[in-house]
C-alpha cells in the first residue's frame, strides 16, 4: 500500500487505491488531507479532484523490479549445470586473456588425459575454428561456439551460448568437460555458464599487477595456472609480487606453475582437473 | 566491453514487465566490484532502446562502493582499490558485504 500523492494545493499524502472511499478525519480541515492511515471505509471528498500529478492523471507510476540484471543468464547457467550433472559430466570454465596459453595447455592436457579420461571441449571463440581445429585428433569430443555466429560477436560465453554448444556434444560419453572461454580478462568472469569450477591461465608475460586490475576474474578462479614459467629467466617478472597481488584479491585460489611448452606443471594441473570428476560438490550457485 | 549484453538483459526484463507502457526511467544499481563502465552502459542503452517502447528512456545508474567486513576484528572497510584486506588489522579473512550488486531496482512508466 501507500502510493504517494501530490495535490495541487501543495499537500501530499500516502494511501492505498484499492476498493475504498476516502474521507477526511473528523474535525480536520479538508486541505490537510488527514486520512485514516489504514484506509478502510471512509469517503474522500477530493476524489478525482485536484492535481494528482504524482501519477493518476498523467498515468505515471514507478514499478519496483528488484531483479538481478544477470538473473536470466544465471537461471540458464543453473539449468546447464544440472544437465551436466545429470549426464555425469563435471565442467571447468577455463578463462584467460588472449594468448595466455589456454589452447596450448589444453593440447597438453588432452595428450596426457584423453587415453584414460573421457574428455569434451567446448571451444568459445569470437570467430574462426583455429583453436578447435588444434584440439581435434586427441580422441576428445570438441564443439565450437563462435560467438559471432548469430550471437553478435560477444567477448565472452554466456549460459545461452553454452547451452547451444552442449547440445552438440555427446554428454553421456564425457566425464570431464573443459569450456574454453573467449580470450578476455574482463567479460567472461561476469557470466556463469553452468560450470562446476573455474580455472584461469595466466602467463608470466602479462605482468604482476593484473590481479589488481582485473579482480573479478581472479576472484572467480578456483585455480590459477601460471603459464610460460620457462620464460622467467628472460623476464623482469616478479613472481612473488604477482602471487601477493593474487592473494590480495583471492586468498584461496590454488596456484600451479606450468609451462605448456616444456610440460612443467602439466601433471599437477591434470591431477587437479581429474580431481574435479570425483564426488565433487554440487554446481556453484 | 560487455555493456551491450548487459543492456540487452536489462531491456528484456523491463520490456516484459512494462508491456506497452512508455518507460521514462530505468534505475539500476551497480557495485564497484562489477566491471561496468557507466558511460558505456548509458551509450549502449540509448543505441539499443531506440525505436522500442524503451526509446528515449533514461538509465539511472547508482554506483555502490565495495565494502568488506573483517572476520577477525569486525571492522568495515570501504575499498578504493580491490585489495581484500582489513584496514584496521590487516587481516585477509574478510567478507565482501557490498560492491557486487548488479540489479534493476525499478522503472517509471507513463501510460497514454
Amino acid at each position: 500500500m501507500g502510493r504517494f500523492h501530490h495535490h495541487s494545493d501543495g499537500t501530499t499524502h500516502d494511501h492505498d487505491h484499492d476498493d475504498h472511499d476516502h474521507d477526511d478525519a473528523p474535525g480536520s480541515a479538508p486541505a490537510e488531507h488527514d486520512h485514516y492511515a489504514d484506509g478502510g471505509d471512509h469517503d474522500h471528498p477530493h476524489r478525482d479532484v485536484g492535481d494528482h500529478s504524482g501519477y493518476t492523471q498523467t498515468g505515471r507510476s514507478r514499478v519496483a523490479v528488484l531483479e538481478d540484471i544477470l538473473g536470466e543468464n544465471d537461471r540458464v547457467a543453473t539449468e546447464n549445470g544440472k544437465a551436466l550433472a545429470d549426464a555425469g559430466v563435471r565442467a571447468v570454465n577455463l578463462m584467460s586473456s588472449p594468448g595466455a596459453g589456454k589452447t596450448s595447455l589444453l593440447k597438453r592436457t588432452l595428450e596426457a588425459l584423453s587415453p584414460t579420461v573421457r574428455m569434451g571441449i567446448l571451444e568459445g571463440d569470437i570467430a574462426t575454428s583455429i583453436d578447435a581445429d588444434q584440439l581435434e585428433g586427441y580422441g576428445a569430443a570438441v564443439a565450437l561456439v563462435n560467438t559471432s555466429a548469430g550471437f553478435g560477436g560477444e567477448c565472452h560465453l554466456d549460459a545461452v551460448m553454452v547451452r547451444a554448444g552442449l547440445g552438440r556434444l555427446p554428454l553421456d560419453d564425457i566425464d570431464l568437460l573443459v569450456i574454453e572461454n573467449v580470450g578476455n580478462l574482463v567479460c567472461p568472469a561476469e557470466f556463469k555458464v553452468g560450470e562446476h569450477a573455474v580455472a584461469m591461465v595466466y602467463a608470466v608475460t602479462e605482468g604482476e599487477e593484473k590481479p589488481l586490475k582485473y579482480p573479478v576474474m581472479f576472484r572467480a578462479a578456483d585455480v590459477v595456472v601460471v603459464n610460460k614459467v620457462d620464460l622467467l629467466p628472460y623476464l623482469d617478472f616478479d613472481l612473488d609480487k604477482f602471487l601477493a597481488n593474487l592473494k590480495a584479491v583471492n586468498p584461496t585460489a590454488r596456484v600451479i606453475r606450468a609451462s605448456a611448452r616444456t610440460g612443467e606443471g602439466i601433471e599437477e594441473w591434470c591431477t587437479w582437473l581429474v580431481g574435479q570428476t570425483g564426488d565433487a560438490p554440487e554446481p556453484q550457485p | 566491453m560487455h555493456e551491450m549484453a548487459l543492456c540487452e538483459a536489462i531491456a528484456s526484463s523491463v520490456s516484459k514487465l512494462a508491456e506497452d507502457a512508455t518507460v521514462t526511467t530505468v534505475s539500476i544499481r551497480v557495485g564497484h566490484f562489477r566491471q561496468v563502465v557507466p558511460d558505456a552502459l548509458s551509450f549502449c542503452w540509448e543505441m539499443l532502446t531506440e525505436g522500442t517502447n524503451l526509446g528515449g528512456s533514461k538509465l539511472l545508474i547508482e554506483q555502490i562502493p565495495a565494502v568488506i567486513e573483517c572476520e577477525a576484528c569486525g571492522a568495515e572497510t570501504t575499498l578504493d582499490v580491490p585489495l581484500l584486506m582489513c584496514q584496521a588489522c590487516s587481516s585477509d579473512k574478510v567478507t565482501l558485504v557490498s560492491g557486487e550488486e548488479f540489479r534493476i531496482d525499478s522503472f517509471d512508466i507513463e501510460e497514454d
